[in-house]
């Protein structure tokens, strides 16, 4: 297997921190197709970017902002009417410590 | 008016025939619905262009410029009522209690939901084949990919099963497609049509627009589509309203080419058209200079990192609490949130999801994160220098024509180079159209121009002149 820039422990780190379960069988292959994508991006490695500044967004907004106007929301039973468990008119979800 | 007839005609010519009486909405309607119905229950047989048709005996009501003419929506707009999944199993079955704006103002003006096309999952893909419910075929050629992520919107429109179709735009998600399927594909300027309602993918980058037959049909669409939205902090109201474009000629107009998107890496058959079109460009009285953009071979590095990286944190929100499905028997919360993310995310995203955590994970933020976003102000300022010089840039769209189901499936980073030309625009927030260029082998080439923010209606000039030089007759064989 070419240079494995992320193994397998890395993956499953970041698999936890994605919130993300990864089957056995596909740990292997994230681990040697990351490493494949991470080597190719880790090239602006290579530029001199000391007085660059970073750009977040690429057109100039002013004034963004609209007024502070309460707007209606949603009824509850129309957002409720899309979770997979609902109770008392809250989203029902397992305990966080079983 | 014949079937037949009425699929040839552009979505603007379908209007002006129901305003003057020749042609009811209904029958146009109609002929289209009864072709997408028909895609869609042929499954595997068919172009699988959707993932909803629109229900028989279902009459266009919309009144305005677009009365009548049916709108093909890319899944991952929302829509009240209708599936909208994003082409995801997380989203599998979800009904959106309000719809885009994007959407809205198109049927505001008139225009009629046909169907919702399928698509790589959130939009992550070049082939379509990431998609929870199927490949879309290229209708060129059905053992091809029809490009990505909007897919389907490109095949349906190439297929005559639609008169024209809303797509999005990250690194090329609109013009690739549009390139493989032999249309025209417009990503507007960042901000010009509202992201309200569109399942985010990367939300600095997202950007929704028009799928057509002809250039005409993308300005028609976007002018009805375009402007500032309250609900979408980012939306801007274009400085000029959107005008049909009518240039015939390229007099005065600089247009330059720059060296590193048009060589290395572009398949011989897709440089001989684009020479062409450089000839064309030229006898309509263009002045062609060379321009540099030395950043842009760094410039897919850079959105291989901000893409995903946004795209960790928009897809934090599908968790299986609110929408979409769950899996079932976890023990606690953080094993119901791990599950359903395993079961209902594709590969493709999983993969997307776990790069672009790494990359804003503690220790790598600044190598990757932070990096990528100065690269990309040097590619915002590329592309600043080159507009001093000229008014509109030209690249091939894609790096190759369309290449075959599964010819890259096994190899993430081939399928990533498919949006080498395209990726370096949309850093920089500029609109680019893909327009026709010919065929290599039996299969459409893109062209791509790129101008300054907030360019579109020379863009749209510039577009229009090339393509009557090109005379492409668009003809996709029709099932």
């Amino acid at each position: 297997m070419r240079g494995t820039v992320i193994d397998r422990e890395e993956v499953l780190h970041v698999a936890r921190l994605a919130r993300l379960e990864l089957s056995d069988e596909e740990i292997e292959p994230m681990a040697r197709e990351l490493s494949a994508v991470i080597e190719h991006i880790a090239r602006i490695g290579e530029l001199d970017l000391a007085d660059v500044p970073p750009t977040s967004h690429v057109v100039e907004v002013t004034g963004a902002l609209r007024s502070d106007e309460p707007q209606p929301s949603l009824p509850r039973e129309v957002v409720l009417a899309q979770a997979p468990a609902v109770s008392d008119e809250g989203f029902l979800v397992p305990s966080p410590q079983a | 008016m014949s079937d037949a007839g009425i699929l040839e005609l552009s979505a603007r010519a379908a209007a002006a025939a129901i305003d003057a009486g020749s042609l009811s909405a209904g029958e146009l309607f109609d002929a289209y619905r009864a072709r997408a119905a028909e895609d869609r229950s042929a499954g595997e047989q068919g172009l699988n262009c959707f993932t909803w048709v629109a229900p028989d005996g279902q009459a266009p009501t919309g009144q305005g410029e677009l009365a009548g003419v049916p709108l093909a929506v890319k899944d991952l707009f929302c829509t009240e009522g209708v599936p909208s999944q994003s082409g995801s199993r997380i989203l599998e079955g979800y009904l959106p209690p309000y719809t885009a704006t994007a959407v809205q103002k198109l049927t505001d003006a008139g225009a009629s939901l046909l169907a919702k096309t399928n698509q790589d999952e959130f939009a992550m893909g070049s082939s379509n084949e990431n998609s929870a419910f199927g490949p879309v075929r290229n209708p060129w050629d059905r053992e091809r990919v029809p490009g990505g992520s909007s897919g389907g919107s490109a095949a349906a429109v190439a297929g005559a099963l639609a008169p024209w179709a809303l797509g999005t735009d990250t690194g090329g998600s609109i013009r690739q497609p549009a390139a493989m399927c032999g249309i025209v594909g417009l990503k507007p300027t960042y901000g010009s049509v509202s992201r309200y309602g569109m399942i985010a993918f990367a939300s600095s980058l997202d950007q929704a627009g028009p799928l057509t037959r002809d250039v005409a049909d993308a300005a028609l669409m976007l002018a009805h589509m375009s402007g500032r939205d309250p609900r979408d902090a980012t939306s801007l109201q274009i400085p000029a309203a959107i005008a049909l474009p009518s240039a015939e000629s390229l007099r005065g107009v600089r247009l330059g080419v720059p060296g590193e998107l048009t060589g290395e890496g572009i398949e011989e058959g897709v440089l001989t058209s684009f020479r062409a079109a450089l000839e064309l460009a030229r006898g309509l009285g263009a002045e062609i200079t060379e321009v540099a953009l030395p950043h842009a071979p760094h410039a897919l590095s850079a959105y291989y990192v901000l893409a995903p990286a946004e795209a960790s944190s928009n897809l934090a929100r599908f968790d299986g609490v609110r929408y979409g499905m769950r899996a079932q028997g976890a023990q606690d919360l953080l094993e119901m949130y791990t599950r359903t993310r395993h079961d209902g995310f594709g590969p493709e995203v999983k993969r997307r999801i776990m790069l672009g955590t790494y990359a804003l994970s503690s220790g790598y933020y600044d190598a990757y994160y932070g990096r990528a976003q100065r690269v990309r102000t040097k590619i915002s300022e590329d592309f600043a220098a080159a507009f001093e010089q000229v008014d509109f840039i030209l690249t091939p769209t894609a790096p190759t024509v369309a290449f075959r189901l599964g010819e890259k499936t096994g190899d993430p980073l081939a399928m990533y180079l498919n949006d080498y030309c395209t990726v370096p625009m949309s850093l920089a927030g500029i609109p680019a159209i893909s327009i026709p260029s010919g065929l290599s082998d039996g299969l459409p080439v893109g062209l791509q121009i790129a101008g300054p923010a907030f360019s579109e209606n020379g863009l749209l000039d510039t577009a229009h002149a090339l393509e009557l030089a090109i005379g492409f007759d668009g003809g996709a064989p029709r099932v």
